[in-house]
């Protein structure tokens, strides 16, 4: 038969279906899997996703506790009424959140958690049989009641925000978010709250507001000054008559201060404008963007929460005037605490920059530990002797420069203030610092944004130093 | 008690199927061992699986079958919430043992592995469409059986015809006939002629068409693969897949192309017409995605659904958040809520079975769909007459590309297509193509035995 001697050479071609149709099937089933991997928490929080109503029906919603055990979010059954309770209220509003009205803050980032329970099969089908609800497992945070504390009454009745992280985990210590509103009371005041479009109290300002740095950029243009010029910033000197002038720019220090001779500690130090316009001047600026890049500018955060991306604008084409209000914070430049934060604390973590995270561990009704969530870089962002060189600049601004005030302590802090005009009129500026210590192994970064203070020396510092006391007298009251 | 067996029961499911799936690819490996009874083991689990689905749905929904078969048969069964169960479960099991033993009885040899995925598949489907709406199960356990009947009268029939191949202008004809009809009278069902009514009943008639197009390329290419004959061929296939576009029914015109371009490439065993093929699809593709706007919402549906997620989105979507809740193990048997997907009984019973019966039980379908492929072209790979050969092998392509399209567009790893899945989806057509399938193969696998050839699968060692 002729067929014989075709047949070996024709089968070749059905090896080569059977062996695409095959691995195609494996890469589905690959697929599948990294889905469900991947996107099961997105896929439970989804608000379309109504199968959230069948484990609310099955389980009581689980708890968030802080770092040291205190209930933060407790669901309290009277009767038949389930009610969602916040012993801190106003304290931890925007941070923890609420979850009727939808869902903010923690209650919304760890839904999944919280609508779910863990306890074992055998009493899930007791309380079955007896038509009773699971209680839902308990979410622990990385928020530490004193420290959040010491800020919310740090900021007292600004407007603004703060946040304090642990410079080697990347954990959030405490956040703070003025205005706020008590979130027991959400659905009586839901009404004004949406209505309230100026003060925006919804808005989380420490993740989501987005500010002008001001001088606290002067940290950025020191770094890429730094880059840019390794052998010789130590000899940088700069004459400060209270201005700076090219062409028809004109830029003036803080309340026209006349710095005198400075050289690159003391401009960072005494946060020259002039000096820092000078400096912003020299620098090449697509190096200045790629500087800007690595430290996440215009990019998204590596967070699981709602947070905003920062802004900045630089590239070749930028005029003198942009470049000059560029490198001291000013110009289209915005940024939030929560960024800033971050930069900060990867300077007090030798450059690397950790990814900052709210939820420590999800526990069963029993305390047993359901998922550990562990601190994560997110990759080296400056060199380890660059981030040396920016704390030693930092540390002088606290002995020598604006941040006086948190001087002479039983601990060394090192920071950057900044006094960033957010309009025209005279005065009209948002007081910040940002800052890590002890400057030796820093263990908490803070970073404070005060509204229409005035200057961060001022203003935001003192309101570190308590912060920075209630995390020490913490530590203490431990050991 | 009962609650924790009921409890339990989604991980017993899980694991015995995960044992059956494994069987099937261990019988590929029949060489090595002697009368392994393999087929038996499989029938265990098929039977455990059943019960256990069964006895959970019970437990969950007492009144569910006692209510079904009253409306469906317009009478009164209150108080026969267990009996209804019971007789439900022992009938399908039933049928599935009248199933196994004529085939076993009618055809002297008989491939086990595709005869119990076959069982196990339809299984499968019972359940999930039970837990959906078990008066569909009622109706979906009547088409099983008319289709088993006709099945075997079809291979019956083909058992009687000398040669054929010299019906080759009938497979083309009837098929690009019946299409036309279709395509300027059916019936517009979600925005596609997919289907038209006789006598109250609804046919789907690209489901049948498929088989016949893969008769008729068997036909035109077991003797002759030259240039004018392809052209030939591709002139036919070309006329059947743009009727399918312009009824809209994308899914079936995707399966009449591939299979087209698969079955030349293995009549002529020439890559130049795979490239060939491979190009055209591109182009058409393309042409495609230009010319109509459906295709084109489908596309954008599939590459960011949650932007669309009221409209255009929402099935997919829903199919997502099914199996992402579901996770592996699955949320038990009315633990979820598959119903909130549009179409879960047919395009998405996929995403049903792995929200309540876990992604392991959705993997083990898709690895006991692959093994039944596998047989499927292993006796086309052995067989000596080439018109067999082509016709097992462009079933088997057929059947896997379908399989692909719906899961595929059910996770979203391509656009969605609207397809059925073979056995498990509810619906007459693709319920009885999907058995006439499998028994087609089932027939030429006894000619191969009769051809003298070695069993392809343990247990039947030749002694």
């Amino acid at each position: 038969m002729k067929k014989e001697n075709k047949k070996p050479d024709r089968n070749k071609s059905m090896y080569v279906v059977m062996s695409f149709f095959v691995l195609l099937f494996l890469g589905m089933i690959g697929y599948l899997c990294n889905f469900v991997n991947n996107h099961e928490q997105e896929m439970w929080n989804n608000s379309y996703n109504k199968r959230q109503e069948i484990l609310a029906s099955q389980n009581y919603r689980g708890s968030i506790l802080a770092a040291g055990g205190e209930e933060l979010a407790v669901t309290k059954v009277i009767g038949d009424e389930e009610i969602r309770t916040y012993p801190y209220a106003e304290k931890f509003s925007h941070v923890v959140g609420f979850c009727t009205q939808g869902k903010t803050g923690i209650e919304s980032q760890a839904n999944f958690y919280l609508i779910q329970s863990n306890i074992p099969l055998n009493e899930k089908v007791q309380n079955d049989i007896a038509g009773i609800k699971n209680p839902g497992d308990n979410v622990y945070t990385t928020l530490h009641v004193p420290v959040q504390e010491a800020a919310y009454k740090a900021l007292d009745n600004y407007k603004g925000a703060v946040i304090v992280t642990e410079v080697k985990t990347g954990k959030i210590i405490a956040m703070v978010s003025k205005p706020d509103y008590d979130p027991n009371q959400i659905t009586e005041i839901w009404q004004d709250l949406v209505e309230d479009k100026y003060s925006t109290v919804l808005l989380n300002r420490a993740s989501q507001g987005l500010y002008p740095p001001g001088s606290t950029f002067k940290i950025i243009t020191a770094l890429a000054y730094i880059r840019q010029y390794p052998d010789t910033y130590t000899s940088y000197r700069y004459q400060c008559n209270g201005y700076y002038k090219k062409g028809d720019n004109r830029i003036n220090c803080y309340h026209g201060t006349n710095h005198g001779s400075l050289d690159f500690t003391k401009s960072f130090a005494k946060s020259c404008n002039s000096s820092f316009a000078n400096i912003g001047m020299q620098l090449d600026k697509s190096k200045f963007s790629d500087t800007l890049d690595t430290l996440l500018f215009n990019d998204k955060l590596p967070v699981s929460f709602l947070y905003s991306e920062s802004k900045v604008e630089m590239n070749e084409e930028l005029s003198d005037e942009a470049m000059i209000q560029t490198s001291i914070g000013q110009w289209k430049t915005q940024i939030t605490p929560l960024h800033l934060n971050m930069i900060t604390a990867s300077i007090a973590n030798g450059g690397i920059m950790m990814k900052p995270y709210l939820i420590d561990r999800v526990e069963n009704a029993h305390g047993t530990v359901i998922k550990q969530f562990s601190p994560s870089a997110n990759g080296r962002v400056m060199s380890s002797e660059e981030a040396e060189i920016l704390t030693e600049l930092m540390v002088n601004v606290v002995e020598n420069g604006t941040a006086t005030k948190l001087s002479g302590l039983n601990y060394t802090a090192a920071g950057k203030t900044g006094s960033a005009e957010y309009n025209n009129v005279k005065g009209d500026s948002h007081a910040w610092f940002t800052g890590f210590a002890p400057a030796e192994d820093p263990e908490i970064c803070v970073t404070i944004i005060v509204e229409g203070a005035g200057s961060g020396g001022d203003y935001a510092v003192p309101m570190a130093k308590r912060i920075f006391n209630a995390w020490f007298d913490e530590q203490d009251s431990k050991n | 008690m009962y609650l924790l067996l009921s409890e339990l029961s989604k991980y017993f499911i899980t694991i015995l199927l995960a044992l059956y799936t494994l069987e099937c690819f261990i019988s590929f490996r029949f060489k090595k061992q002697k009368n392994n009874l393999f087929y038996v083991r499989q029938w265990i689990y098929i039977f455990a699986i059943q019960f256990f689905a069964f006895y959970t749905m019970y437990v969950k929904q007492p009144k569910l079958i006692a209510e079904a078969i009253g409306d469906y048969l317009n009478i009164k069964t209150e108080n026969l919430e267990v009996a209804s169960y019971i007789v439900f479960f022992l009938f399908i099991q039933l049928v599935f043992v009248l199933m196994i033993s004529i085939s076993l009885l009618l055809l002297e040899n008989c491939n086990r592995l595709l005869l119990n995925n076959m069982c196990m598949l339809l299984g499968i489907g019972f359940i999930i469409q039970t837990r959906m709406s078990a008066y569909r199960a009622i109706k979906q356990l009547t088409m099983v059986i008319i289709s088993l009947i006709l099945a075997l009268i079809i291979i019956g029939i083909l058992g009687k015809i000398k040669h054929l191949p010299d019906f080759i202008h009938f497979y083309s004809v009837f098929g690009i006939g019946i299409l036309a009809i279709v395509l300027v009278m059916g019936n517009i069902t979600h925005g596609s002629k997919l289907s038209f009514s006789i006598a109250g009943l609804t046919f789907q008639p690209s489901e049948f068409i498929k088989l016949l197009f893969v008769f008729f390329l068997a036909s035109a290419l077991y003797e002759k693969t030259n240039f004018t004959n392809i052209l030939f061929t591709a002139v036919i296939a070309g006329m059947h897949v743009i009727i399918l576009v312009l009824s809209k029914d994308l899914g079936s015109a995707l399966i009449f192309f591939v299979a087209y371009i698969c079955i030349v490439f293995m009549a002529t065993d020439n890559f130049g017409y795979l490239l060939l093929g491979i190009a055209g699809f591109c182009i058409a593709s393309v042409v495609a995605y230009r010319l109509f706007y459906h295709v084109r919402v489908r596309v954008l549906a599939w590459q960011d659904p949650f932007a669309y997620i009221d409209k255009e989105g929402f099935q997919i979507t829903q199919s997502l958040f099914a199996i992402g809740s579901g996770n592996y193990f699955g949320l038990g048997l009315f633990g979820g809520l598959p119903k909130d997907i549009p179409y879960v009984e047919t395009d998405f019973v996929f995403s049903a079975i792995c929200e309540e019966m876990g992604v392991i039980a959705g993997i083990c379908i898709l690895l006991i769909c692959i093994s039944s492929f596998i047989m499927m072209m292993n006796i086309g790979l052995h067989l000596k007459d080439e018109f067999l050969r082509l016709l097992s092998a462009g079933f088997a392509v057929i059947y896997i590309f379908q399989i692909f399209l719906t899961i595929g567009g059910g996770i979203k790893m391509i656009p969605l297509t609207g397809v059925t899945l073979p056995f498990i989806s509810y619906g007459g057509s693709s319920l009885l193509t999907s058995i006439v399938l499998f028994y087609l193969v089932e027939w030429i696998y006894s000619r191969y035995c009769e051809e003298g050839g070695a069993p392809l699968e343990k247990g039947k060692q030749k002694a």
